[in-house]
């Protein structure tokens, strides 16, 4: 089975009414959002507007203090055994790439495999080297993480985060801590990963990726959920003022 | 049209030798100076301590005496079974260079360096008549006393000879490294086993922890509190950081009691408060009270050291680890601790180094350590007076193993690429 593969279209997200604070400080504000498999969201709006904030709930990486979230099927309580599950079936990509720096490339990827699902090492760094060359940089396996590009790097996340043939892929601003060059090369793994069906949200800036692959795009601000719709509705369409306004600003 | 210029070398005095001397050593008339000034002092130091040392010195206390020092009031007799412990420790460094390769094999040239030297250094001191005393010795006493009278010189060749044959014979075998790892931890007790003997009358009869002096004493109160505190001051540190209040304020508590007293009171302690502590039946003795005191003590500033390193670790990677699907106790174990330890080396050898030199502290519980013996080496009536040459000696021990210590620990960092990846 191909990864990200899932059989028949179903709920792989469910978020309803989901409210954080931070001590005092309410940074969602009540948002819900469905999300099928297969689905390409993005997500994006002003900093501080809660969207990293809000990508981090549904693999717990926060915790939510109101509403629930169901993640494709199992709910999102302080039960670890439901955490764990959930973990196991959603995929991270960090903007700070966050690889373990005293493990080679191929080492940082086969780690879960071998010691969450129990495969063995040669199966692990099976599926790793698989993933490199998917990735496009096979004959790095054997290099520590800090001899390479931030793209390379970043990539590298990437395959890390495929390792454990996840249900669902997130993105948070993979690309922001990048150098322009290597922006691209980053963004074409994410748009074939889209296009072999995995189920992603992505919370970025770059609106050209959100044009050519997304499937929904969703503009956040102070905690709420603005405006929903597809790239066309969203591009040429703004219904929302404050829509108008950021995409005014970032699209110059 | 212009003309490429000729390339020409360096003025002469710039570079090399000469130009290194001018730059640092007499750039300005100031340090030209101090450079004559410094010359002139570690001429007059060194020049009269190296002419005290060869002439007037007399380094007979030292090599009257060796036994003492190297073991203290340990049975001469049986002193064999020191050698043995020292051959099995070569059998393991020439086995794990063999094995690992790399930072082992560096310490295990040093090891057959050391061996080497000391060899000279015996002949030289037994003016190249090392069986002399043994010939005698066998020939009064019969076939019984041969294990017993064996000059040092040979003990060190065979030392020599058994690292060089398992490194050797450890070449290539990758797959043992799981098993010498076991092999050293099974080593200790062997060596513990091997000093203490069994029963009376026996081959290996019984040998009172009370007897263990001198670099011996100093080396197994050393090694068992390093390698006991390390394990316990991560433990404490891990403690010290966990959200369950028993654990955490036990951590605290232990940590900042233990820091608060001087180590001297703690021997004390552990000496008069041990025996309280336990039933009545089990009784620890002095040295085994020490061993406790001194790794008790360490563990709480390593717990420090290694809470240092943990704080230094970033969010992300722990974010990471959940992310991929790592628990928390993997998570602590594979990315947290490996990152952690590293950046604490320096801070941890120092301490290791420290725990080496106050060793000598345990004179105060009444056992004869390498300065212990020098100090009752002095004692003696002919020995009077020769407080230069022993306190150099000791000196020289203490710091042979201290920066052997200190060198591992830079190797070992490299090994490891601290500070590059």
């Amino acid at each position: 089975m191909e990864v990200g593969m899932v059989s028949g279209i179903r709920d792989m997200i469910v978020a309803k009414e989901v409210h954080k604070w931070f001590d005092r400080l309410h940074v969602l504000k009540g948002v819900s959002l469905t999300v099928k498999s297969g689905e390409v969201v993005v997500v994006f709006g002003p900093s501080g507007s809660g969207k990293s904030t809000f990508i981090r709930t549904i693999n717990r990486l926060e915790e939510h203090q109101r509403g629930t979230i169901i993640v494709d099927g199992i709910e999102l309580t302080n039960d670890i055994r439901n955490i764990a599950a959930i973990r196991r079936e959603i995929g991270m990509v960090f903007q700070q790439f966050n690889l373990f720096p005293h493990l080679t490339v191929i080492q940082n990827i086969a780690l879960a495999p071998m010691w969450v699902r129990r495969w063995s090492r040669e199966q692990s760094e099976q599926i790793a080297m698989d993933l490199l060359r998917r990735v496009g940089i096979p004959e790095q396996a054997h290099k520590y993480p800090a001899q390479l590009s931030g793209g390379q790097q970043q990539r590298v996340a990437i395959a890390r985060a495929l390792a454990m043939q996840p249900k669902i892929m997130l993105f948070d601003e993979p690309t922001s801590a990048l150098d322009p060059e290597m922006i691209k090369e980053v963004l074409d793994v994410m748009t074939q990963l889209a296009k072999s069906g995995m189920t992603m949200i992505c919370v970025t800036h770059e609106m050209g990726f959100a044009n050519a692959v997304a499937n929904r795009m969703v503009f956040m601000d102070g905690g709420q959920i603005i405006e929903e719709g597809t790239p066309e509705q969203i591009f040429k369409n703004p219904q929302q003022d404050r829509t108008k306004l950021f995409l005014s600003q970032i699209l110059h | 049209m212009t003309t490429m210029a000729d390339t020409l070398g360096p003025p002469r005095a710039s570079v090399g030798m000469l130009g290194w001397l001018r730059k640092n050593l007499f750039s300005t008339w100031y340090n030209s100076v101090l450079t004559i000034v410094s010359l002139w002092l570690i001429y007059t130091v060194v020049g009269q301590l190296l002419v005290w040392a060869f002439t007037t010195a007399r380094w007979e206390v030292i090599t009257a005496n060796l036994r003492l020092f190297m073991v203290g009031p340990f049975p001469p007799e049986q002193v064999w079974r020191v050698w043995f412990v020292l051959c099995i420790v070569s059998v393991m460094m020439g086995l794990s260079a063999g094995v690992f390769g790399g930072t082992m094999r560096t310490f295990a040239v040093w090891l057959a360096a050391s061996y080497a030297t000391l060899i000279v250094l015996d002949l030289i001191a037994e003016q190249g008549r090392p069986f002399a005393d043994f010939s005698r010795r066998v020939a009064e006493g019969g076939a019984g006393q041969f294990w017993v009278a064996l000059p040092g010189v040979v003990w060190l060749a065979a030392n020599l000879a058994l690292l060089a044959l398992s490194w050797i014979s450890g070449r290539g075998r990758a797959k043992w490294r799981a098993r010498i790892i076991f092999a050293w931890l099974g080593s200790f007790f062997v060596t513990v086993a091997l000093l203490q003997g069994y029963g009376r009358g026996t081959w290996l009869p019984e040998i009172g922890t009370n007897l263990w002096g001198g670099l011996l004493l100093t080396f197994m109160l050393s090694v068992v509190s390093i390698v006991v505190s390390f394990p316990l001051g991560v433990l404490l540190a891990l403690g010290r950081r966990s959200q369950l209040p028993a654990i955490k304020i036990f951590s605290v508590l232990y940590i900042e009691l233990v820091r608060g007293v001087p180590l001297v009171t703690i021997l004390y302690m552990t000496q008069i408060m041990l025996p309280l502590f336990l039933p009545g039946q089990l009784r620890i003795d002095n040295v085994t009270r020490a061993m406790a005191g001194m790794t008790l003590f360490t563990a709480a500033y390593m717990a420090e050291n290694v809470r240092g390193g943990l704080q230094a670790i970033p969010t992300g990677q722990i974010e990471a680890a959940h992310a991929v699907g790592l628990n928390d106790a993997l998570t602590t174990l594979l990315i947290v601790l490996p990152q952690a330890l590293r950046m604490v080396i320096p801070a941890t050898v120092g301490l290791f180094i420290s725990l080496f030199k106050d060793t000598t502290l345990a004179v105060i519980v009444a056992l004869l350590e390498l300065l212990g013996v020098g100090r009752s080496v002095l004692a003696q009536s002919e020995f009077l007076g020769l407080q230069m040459e022993v306190y150099i000696f000791i000196a020289a021990i203490f710091f042979v193993f201290s920066y052997a210590m200190s060198f591992a620990s830079y190797r070992v960092e490299e090994a490891l690429g601290v500070g590059k990846r």
